[in-house]
């Protein structure tokens, strides 16, 4: 669906850019965002952060941690699943990157326009549960076990209000491809968080930290009770692996909560073929930050109060919301 | 066979193999001896249905120092270098009752000023082991930020107490029948100048005001937070004649609802001539326990400001023999720390060094309510409680 040049490219090398370009930016969003982390969580706890690496303000800090990493031995515990423990990084990473094929960075620049494209965002971000709960339970550690079971705990209650809310927008724009409900915003004049759907935008908010495993929901790497959680065998580049995800994650989700919310690539009075991707971008750092700031503000909630708010408030909203949608888009 | 079987006894036999087809084994899991959130090296036995504590078991000891039997071959001033060692978040706090204990056998009046300097710097531990709380126990539910705030404004605790005694942790800075002179010289009194480092009220009144306004600070920032109170609220409630049984003491006791202070028992210390509250919590829950805590750090505050107003002249010591040599008897003397009661129980042979020497330290009871009081709660309970109950592992195992 790229037309990049005017030419006809061969099927595989347009398959081949399109790969490097989701990997491009999967990696120029999520560093950005943990350096981003590094730096305003120094500022909100009287630190100066990174310093050194890189010369002005340490901005090669987040390279150089990667690079850290790859150099450490990747350790397998004697009593792991070996097979199922490697797998488990890679197929959380798949289910992350999957997620950055329908997002539109402006009316043509998205790897693939879905017309079930949020469908299928919420179909394949849910497999990320599979890699955590793999992880958890591969890697022969009570700690890791307790903290995969509560990830998928978790992440399964906080799918449904996700969904739910996600609902509300789809029926206002009408359609489930994300270029088309941006255009729908851009027709209405305001984005969904103003015309219409700020309850839903609150709660897809929330789910998201919990889908995310970030503060106040990170449960299942709990630092305090289960050292690590899932990760706490994990080293090296596996590890890496997962931390990468964790902020690949971050930016996927702020991307499409952007995009569903927030207006996605347009702006008023913004060309959205030509300033699209950095209006996006932009909304998706505001997103970044409001998870960075509660993540640095907050305490951690605990398993029966996380289920309750899911089961007992934000699913009953955001059903509520759906038939409200639903009411206003047949009255009007 | 089955028909010898009454039919009661057969569905006995057919509910067990349903059962045992069924069964889901608990989860025996080691918390510690390393462990993120306990305090150094306490392990915890506990055994786990699904989140929930069944039971558990502390296990302690790998702190072990010796200190009681390390005190039986040093001389009496040399004791108050281990002694400082065992509660280390609030050094000089725990040499106070040793000195005291001493001077009561030696029956030697200790100098007004050096009361008071005494009292001054035990109350500034306090205030550093509370800031040590406040810090870690939002770390230990989760929120990381309080940490750097309340470790900040501890630092500036430290500074105070580094300017008076030369250390942060470990001060050493208590003689028997008084505190250190100033450096090269004796119990002069043309010393004296020296004896408190130049600015030093006036530092340590710019100080309060900055405790006073981190304990603001933390209200807004951790007290009233929904979800903090969610963790605590309710958490392990400890009732007050269970918290008396099991000898817990110090801000816990208080946060069960008894006004147990012994500032206010005992006269190791000049309490008497300062105003303070004694805090005391409802509920003898978590939170309870944090606010206790928190109240405590404005209440010593208070203590410090009116102590500074009036800091009386004289000499640092009194008069003691070169060779202290301790007469024959016993005696316990006991105090009010930042974690609780601790005593000293002194026997004298009449030599120059102690013939028994038995440390009672606030962790240790504190730490023995443990078992029955996780009992029942969930993993993230067992962090809440343990956290709230401020302990360090080298007042537990001295």
């Amino acid at each position: 669906m790229i037309p990049l040049v005017a030419v006809e490219i061969n099927f595989y090398l347009l398959l081949v850019l399109k790969i490097l370009a989701i990997t491009g930016v999967m990696l120029g969003g999520s560093l950005p965002i943990i350096f981003g982390e590094l730096k305003i969580s120094a500022h909100m706890q009287s630190r100066v952060g990174p310093y050194y690496a890189g010369g002005r303000w340490g901005w090669a800090q987040p390279m150089a941690d990667g690079l850290k990493f790859f150099q450490k031995e990747d350790l397998v515990p004697a009593a792991a699943d070996r097979q199922v423990y490697k797998l488990a990084p890679y197929l959380l990473m798949v289910s992350t990157l999957a997620v950055f094929v329908i997002i539109p960075f402006s009316p043509d620049l998205i790897a693939a326009d879905l017309d079930l494209g949020i469908f299928f965002a919420l179909a394949i971000s849910s497999l990320s549960t599979l890699g955590v709960l793999m992880a958890g339970w591969s890697s022969g550690n009570k700690y890791s076990l307790i903290g995969g079971l509560r990830a998928a705990a978790q992440i399964i209650a906080y799918e449904l209000p996700l969904v739910l809310a996600v609902i509300g927008v789809v029926i206002q724009a009408g359609t489930l491809s994300m270029v088309g409900i941006v255009e729908a915003q851009i027709d209405m004049g305001v984005p969904f968080l103003i015309g219409g759907q700020a309850v839903a935008f609150v709660i897809f908010f929330i789910a998201s930290l919990a889908e995310l495993n970030r503060t106040p929901f990170d449960l299942p790497i709990a630092e305090s009770e289960l050292v690590m959680g899932y990760l706490t065998e994990y080293s090296g580049f596996r590890f890496t692996t997962f931390f990468l995800a964790e902020y690949a994650g971050v930016v996927a989700i702020s991307a499409i909560a952007s995009t569903l919310f927030l207006g996605g690539y347009g702006f008023w009075g913004l060309d959205s073929a030509l300033f699209g991707p950095f209006v996006l971008a932009a909304k998706v750092g505001i997103l970044a930050f409001l998870m960075i700031w509660i993540r640095w503000t907050w305490p951690r909630m605990r398993e029966d109060q996380l289920q309750t708010l899911a089961w007992k408030w934000l699913i009953p909203i955001s059903l509520a919301n759906i038939m409200v949608t639903a009411i206003f888009k047949v009255v009007f | 066979m089955s028909q010898t079987l009454d039919p009661r006894a057969a569905a006995h036999v057919s509910e067990v193999a349903v059962s045992v087809e069924l069964q889901t084994p608990g989860m025996t899991i080691n918390l510690g001896p390393q462990h993120p959130s306990t305090h150094g090296v306490l392990r915890l036995v506990a055994e786990l249905d699904g989140e929930r504590v069944v039971n558990v078991e502390p296990v302690i000891g790998y702190m072990h120092r010796g200190y009681e039997k390390l005190s039986e071959v040093r001389t009496y001033p040399q004791i108050t270098a281990l002694v400082n060692r065992i509660d280390w978040v609030s050094g000089f706090a725990n040499e106070i009752p040793l000195m005291v204990a001493v001077e009561r056998l030696m029956e030697i009046e200790v100098p007004a000023r050096a009361q008071a300097i005494r009292l001054i710097l035990t109350e500034l531990a306090r205030i550093s082991n509370h800031l040590v709380f406040l810090s870690s126990y939002p770390l230990e539910l989760g929120a990381s930020t309080p940490l750097m705030h309340a470790l900040r404004e501890r630092e500036h605790v430290l500074e105070l107490i580094e300017g008076v005694t030369g250390g942060r942790f470990h001060p050493n800075f208590n003689r028997i029948g008084g505190v250190k002179p100033a450096a090269g010289g004796g119990s002069t009194q043309k010393k004296l100048a020296q004896d408190l480092p130049q600015g030093f009220l006036s530092e340590t009144a710019a100080a309060m005001d900055r405790m006073l306004a981190i304990c603001d600070d933390m209200d807004t920032l951790v007290t009233g937070n929904e979800i903090f109170q969610a963790r605590t609220k309710g958490v392990a409630v400890v009732p007050p004649d269970l918290a008396l049984a099991y000898g817990v003491s110090g801000p816990n006791l208080r946060a069960s609802g008894v006004a147990f202070d012994l500032r206010e028992h005992e006269d190791y210390l000049p309490y008497d001539k300062y105003e303070f509250d004694v805090v005391t919590g409802e509920n003898g829950d978590c939170f309870d326990r944090y606010q206790v805590r928190l109240e405590e750090v404005r209440q010593a505050a208070r203590i410090v400001s009116q102590a500074i107003a009036d800091v009386p002249s004289g000499p640092l010591q009194a008069k003691v023999p070169r060779v202290i040599k301790v007469p024959k008897g016993e005696t316990y003397v006991r105090a009010e720390n930042p974690k609780g009661e601790m005593g000293y129980y002194i026997v004298s042979d009449g030599g120059r060094i102690p013939y028994r020497l038995k440390i009672r330290s606030a962790s240790f009871s504190n730490l023995s309510i443990l078992p029955w009081a996780l009992k029942g709660l969930l993993v993230p309970d067992i962090i809440a409680l343990l956290g709230s109950l401020d302990f360090v592992l080298g007042d537990v195992d001295r």
